[in-house]
């Protein structure tokens, strides 16, 4: 296979962005894409907050998947669980009968040696990728900020620990996330000064620090552009006062609100293009920048996850 | 375009009159380290004095704009003339600070260890490197340890502190107490112990089997190793970390939530500001950035735009030289009036469910260009202070 594979085409996707820029949005927009296009997905929840499933109009789920949506499973992380999990099936150790001490020593070392949990979150994606149950997980990863110790988690462990179960374990995961035609990471953004900053610090850091690919940017909450540029001037002759006026007495009311609110979304687009422009030039060449619209939603749920999945099929070209 | 809620105290500048400390948090990207710098900048401006914000990671351009290029760890005041450009004149000092949380790790250790000899063995192990430097919750212990630090030192007036993003809101409130819970630990004590001895009680030993199949033994002595030069310093920690959390129910701290109200964070800010409450510790002020115009929930205009959209063409007869283009205009204006309309009635909505009882309840509306100078911190500013 040559060039970068697909998104839909990847075993293990990581959505990962600055907080409040949507990033549970946009994983609950794939999911339901690669849904709509047959795969049978796994969506995972990192910070468990419950947010993706309630974006399918479903309950939350814990650590054992459930079906939320035709094809579509979710489950939260739970690192205490994963850990668990982890005993039963690699090393044979019933914990049954001691999971208060266990789940006290886990925490423990957990605190004390980081990276325990990171490879605990990371290796249970990693497993579900390899026992194959789905076409396609992705997650709804943590926070641009912690991504990258999460995804450099088997490295770190890698170096840091040198002999011991764990150090065998780490290096099937490895070969999973450092595979560009199973695993990729996509950056969501939105159109903001801080969001562009960190989403570029974060792609190069990505690259520098661990050995997961990056896939694509999606910006978020795109504003439409308004006018034309023909169109902008002849806004302007509207604006002017006796112009106003005579359309306001034409339309049985006041129609500055509705003019100024015109203005302020030219402007809000305006300044918002200047960091998406930023954002292109400081990306690395080739690397897919796909822009999501805003969406004038009264509120978040399986209607907006279709309109999102929609619109990321368009600019898939799917 | 400032809501105020009425209760007793009705302005930031009021509540400010008798706080050492404002703790500005909430869910990420909301603005809140440049509600913290404006804030900080402002009560210079209006109530003088020595002023010092400790910002976790502002947006470059600001952080350029007030001359704090490659700032860190140390206090360094940001000049008069700064504030000139904006027209302002500062009645007392601006100071800024970012918090390494490295350094003030460092710091820290240098502080608390009984002799060089431990400091260094210390500094150098690999474990506390990586707890130092990577790992994420020592960031939200740091970052009130340095508080407390420079509020002991007794420089400042007013201290307003922005608060790391955190994975949850309120892990850098739990910090100081699950750092003392850390190192009190009855499980501490058990990894040490069996690397003096390892002839441990039949109770503890599969603890240890398990430990030591997980992590490997080298591993695990690394991690003793670590925390038995820890330990020297455990009653100096213990003593710092309660003394961090009494600094933050102390009467002269208050919190800023600060938050937009998208659907996501309003949803944190609530549970912030319950948290808080539940807490007892002092919620001063919920402050909403970007905050659409009220204009967007007018009825009337809402009606008018609908008529607008039905008969852009007849409106715009004869009003400029291509009527087609003027008719897509008014509709698209009208159009875009009615998306705006159900984003702000959503909005509106979300404002009114937001809990908690803050003395101050200030909405900030959206500004036309983002704020990287002076001149737009003081105006931010202005709003937030009444």
């Amino acid at each position: 296979m040559t060039g970068p594979p697909d998104l839909l085409d990847l075993r293990l996707v990581f959505v990962t962005g600055k907080g409040g820029v949507g990033k549970t949005t946009v994983a609950a927009g794939l999911s339901q894409l690669a849904g709509e296009h047959g795969k049978r997905v796994l969506v995972c929840e990192v910070d468990a907050k419950g947010d993706v499933t309630s974006l399918f109009e479903a309950s939350p789920t814990d650590f054992t998947p459930r079906e939320i949506a035709p094809g579509i499973w979710s489950m939260s992380m739970d690192t205490e669980a994963s850990l668990r999990e982890y005993l039963k099936l690699h090393l044979r150790i019933p914990v049954v009968g001691r999971i208060g001490p266990l789940a006290r020593a886990f925490d423990f070392v957990a605190t004390a040696a980081p990276g325990v949990q990171e490879i605990l979150t990371v290796g249970k994606l990693c497993w579900e990728v390899r026992e194959a149950h789905y076409d396609i997980v992705v997650v709804d990863a943590p926070a641009s900020g912690h991504i990258v110790g999460q995804l450099a988690a088997p490295q770190a462990i890698n170096d840091l620990v040198k002999v011991g179960l764990i150090r065998g374990q780490t290096d099937w995961m490895l070969d999973i996330l450092s595979d560009p035609h199973q695993t990729g990471l996509v950056a969501v953004c939105t159109p903001e000064e801080m969001p562009v900053n960190e989403t570029l610090e974060l792609v190069t850091r990505v690259r520098e620090e661990t050995t997961v690919r990056t896939s694509a940017v999606i910006v978020n909450r795109v504003l439409p552009e308004l006018f034309s540029q023909p169109e902008e001037r002849v806004f302007e002759q509207l604006r002017k006062p006796e112009v106003e006026a005579v359309l306001s007495e034409r339309a049985g009311g006041t129609v500055t609100p509705v003019l100024e609110a015109a203005r302020l979304a030219v402007t809000l687009r305006r300044t918002r293009s200047v960091h998406l422009q930023r954002l292109q030039a400081g990306l690395p060449d080739g690397l897919p920048v796909l822009l999501l619209p805003y969406l004038f939603a009264r509120s978040f749920g399986a209607r907006t996850t279709r309109q999102v999945a929609h619109a990321l099929g368009e600019e898939l070209g799917l | 375009m400032t809501t105020i809620r009425e209760r007793g105290r009705t302005t930031v500048g009021q509540l400010l009159a008798a706080k050492d400390i404002v703790v500005a948090c909430g869910p990420g990207g909301v603005g809140k380290t440049t509600t913290a710098a404006s804030l900080a900048a402002t009560a210079v401006v209006e109530q003088g004095g020595r002023v010092l914000v400790l910002t976790v990671d502002p947006a470059r351009r600001l952080a350029d704009a007030l001359g704090l290029k490659g700032i860190g760890n140390d206090e360094v005041r940001i000049t008069d003339d700064v504030f000139a450009e904006a027209a302002a004149h500062p009645r007392g000092e601006l100071w800024a600070a970012m918090l390494d949380t490295k350094q003030s790790w460092d710091d820290l250790i240098r502080t608390h260890a009984p002799d060089d000899e431990t400091c260094q063995q210390i500094l150098a192990n690999p474990l506390y490197q990586n707890i130092s430097g990577r790992f994420v919750q020592s960031h939200d212990y740091i970052a009130m340890e340095r508080l407390y630090q420079i509020h002991s030192e007794g420089k400042y007036d007013l201290i307003v502190v922005d608060t790391p993003p955190t994975r949850n809101a309120l892990d850098f409130l739990d910090a100081p107490q699950r750092m003392a819970d850390f190192f009190s630990s009855r499980l501490l004590r058990w990894l040490i112990v069996p690397y003096r001895s390892r002839l441990v009680n039949v109770a503890s030993r599969p603890f240890y089997q398990v430990a030591d199949r997980i992590l490997g033994t080298q591993f695990l002595a690394d991690i003793s190793e670590f925390f038995i030069l820890f330990q020297s310093m455990y009653s100096g920690f213990i003593e710092r970390a309660e003394a961090v959390t009494r600094l933050l129910s102390d009467r002269r701290t208050t919190f800023m939530v600060v938050s937009t109200l998208e659907a996501t964070p309003v949803r944190e800010a609530e549970f912030f500001s319950a948290e808080l409450s539940a807490r007892k510790l002092h919620l001063g002020a919920i402050v909403l950035n970007k905050v659409l115009p009220e204009y967007l929930r007018d009825p009337n205009a809402d009606k008018l735009a609908q008529s607008m959209q039905a008969s852009a063409a007849a409106l715009t007869d004869g009003l400029t030289e291509d009527p087609a283009v003027a008719a897509r205009v008014v509709g698209e204006v009208a159009e875009s009036f009615l998306n705006f309309g159900v984003v702000a009635r959503r909005e509106a909505e979300q404002q009114a469910e937001l809990k908690g009882a803050p003395d101050v309840f200030v909405t900030v509306p959206f500004y036309d260009a983002d704020i990287y100078d002076m001149t737009g911190l003081l105006r931010l500013g202005a709003q937030v202070w009444g």
